[in-house]
């Protein structure tokens, strides 16, 4: 037995270090981080809100271009003008996805001050680019 | 757009029949055929491996991790604080039945007494108290580790919860129900949001586990805590998770929630300890 408790020491940490590279909803502090004396344009801005674990944190959630180790429960985030001609819609969805839906997972960023009204239309801006 | 419509979908015609208001049995049979049906080649008492019984990648590596299980430490410290007399010259024996051996098979159960859920977490400190002892400190630790012995002398029995015909009973299996599929915290999700409707899903990089068999290895060794955590501990994460507020370990909620997610596995053999990113 003590030989193993060993082994096992090695192991845990090991997956530990896993654990933490892959954490899903843990969010933990990444600093927004903008190039320092170069101010970002809005849509830049928007998508460091929307990939910021304490934020957006939509990459839990959605594949988007640019993103890593997206989940995929919700659908992959493309053709956002297509599918939104109306920005107006998009930021609605955002705000709260159970008008649309109301057995969404997807949470009410808006409604629930998730995200400032600020915050929540360089989003809006940034993934309607997408 | 086509993958929206099936969501969508599937939202509709899995949450009725698990939210209605039906007895518990044909909950249990609605609840175990949409696992079922959702991972076809899973079979029943292969539920009891969480992640690890739906993602054959994650499983390589628990499988190699369980061939030294990092819980064994747990086990044999919570065997010999199981046999370690208290001041008054008794041991945690003389307060359950069969000497605790192979007894965890027994919670929760319905308590006509008290009206309450109890649960082997919650008897293990009342039995300290009895006994002239200090209550342990619920959530991890030592009565974590005790309680690890007693789930490891109960494995491979199958988990058979039993709903009493007391009204009361009923009412404390509706009130866990209710708080499966009640969503809360900021982020505004139930239980169910993750574990049922998104079970197999990536949240992120982390394969959500099913709903099915989620008791039946508690207390849990997770790499991520460096430790032994209790049901407690798990209900407490992810309520936080969310953004929600935590109840206290051992409150009704989650004593209730307990009661209502082990009926949910019936059928499923208890394997505690278990070992879990
Ligand atoms: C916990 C999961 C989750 C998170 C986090 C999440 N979403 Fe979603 N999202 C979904 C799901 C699931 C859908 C599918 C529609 C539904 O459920 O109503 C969706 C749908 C959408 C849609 C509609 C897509 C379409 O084609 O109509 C947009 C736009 C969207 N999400 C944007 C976002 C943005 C932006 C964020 C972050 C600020 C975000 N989502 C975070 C789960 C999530
Ligand atoms: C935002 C998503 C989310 C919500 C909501 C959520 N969980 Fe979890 N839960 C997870 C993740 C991620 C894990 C770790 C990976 C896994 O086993 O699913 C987990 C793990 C668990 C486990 C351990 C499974 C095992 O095999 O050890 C249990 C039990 C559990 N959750 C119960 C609950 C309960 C009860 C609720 C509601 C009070 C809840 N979860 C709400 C994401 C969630």
């Amino acid at each position: 037995m003590r030989q193993s408790a060993k082994t096992i020491l090695s192991t845990a940490s090991v997956v530990s270090v896993v654990a933490i590279v892959l954490g899903s909803l843990s969010f933990t502090p990444k600093s927004v981080s903008a190039q320092e004396g170069k101010s970002l344009s809005v849509v830049e801005e928007g998508k460091e809100i929307a990939f910021h674990r304490q934020k957006g944190n939509c990459l839990a959630c959605h594949k988007i271009a640019d993103g890593s180790l997206p989940g995929n429960i919700g659908p992959e985030l493309v053709n956002m003008k297509a599918r939104y001609p109306d920005k107006s819609k998009l930021r609605a969805q955002i705000w709260d996805p159970t008008v649309a839906n109301p057995n969404t997972i997807m949470p009410p960023f808006g409604k629930h001050k998730m995200l400032s009204e600020e915050e929540l239309d360089k989003v809006v801006e940034f993934i309607h680019t997408l | 757009m086509k993958r929206l419509l099936l969501i969508a979908a599937a939202a509709v015609t899995t949450a009725l029949p698990l939210i209605s208001n039906a007895a518990p049995e044909d909950d249990l049979k609605a609840f175990r055929g949409y696992f079922l049906e959702r991972f076809p080649n899973v079979p029943l008492e292969e539920f009891a491996n969480g992640v690890y019984a739906i993602d054959p990648a994650s499983r390589e590596q628990w499988e190699a991790i369980e061939e030294f299980p990092p819980y064994e430490i747990a086990i044999e410290e919570g065997e010999e604080l199981f046999n370690t007399p208290f001041k008054n010259g008794k041991t945690f024996a003389s307060c359950f039945r069969n000497g605790g051996i192979g007894i965890k098979s027994d919670y929760p159960y319905f308590d006509t007494k008290s009206g309450k859920v109890k649960t082997l977490d919650l008897e293990i400190n009342e039995c300290l108290e009895k006994n002239g002892e200090k209550p342990l400190e619920y959530e991890k630790g030592k009565l974590a580790s005790i309680a690890a012995y007693m789930a490891f002398t109960t494995r491979g029995q199958i988990i058979d919860i039993k709903i009493p015909h007391d009204q009361r009973a009923l009412d404390a299996y509706e009130k866990g129900k209710q708080f499966y599929y009640a969503r809360r915290g900021q982020l505004n999700m139930s239980c169910a949001h993750c574990h049922v409707d998104n079970s197999g899903n990536k949240i992120r990089a982390d394969i959500l586990s099913p709903a099915l068999g989620h008791l039946s290895h508690f207390p849990v060794y997770r790499s991520k805590w460096g430790g032994l955590g209790t049901v407690d501990r798990r209900f407490i994460g992810c309520n936080k998770q969310v953004r929600a507020k935590a109840f206290k370990p051992q409150s009704d909620e989650y004593r209730n929630l307990e009661y209502f997610l082990t009926y949910m596995s019936n059928g499923i053999p208890w394997n505690g300890p278990g070992a879990r990113k």
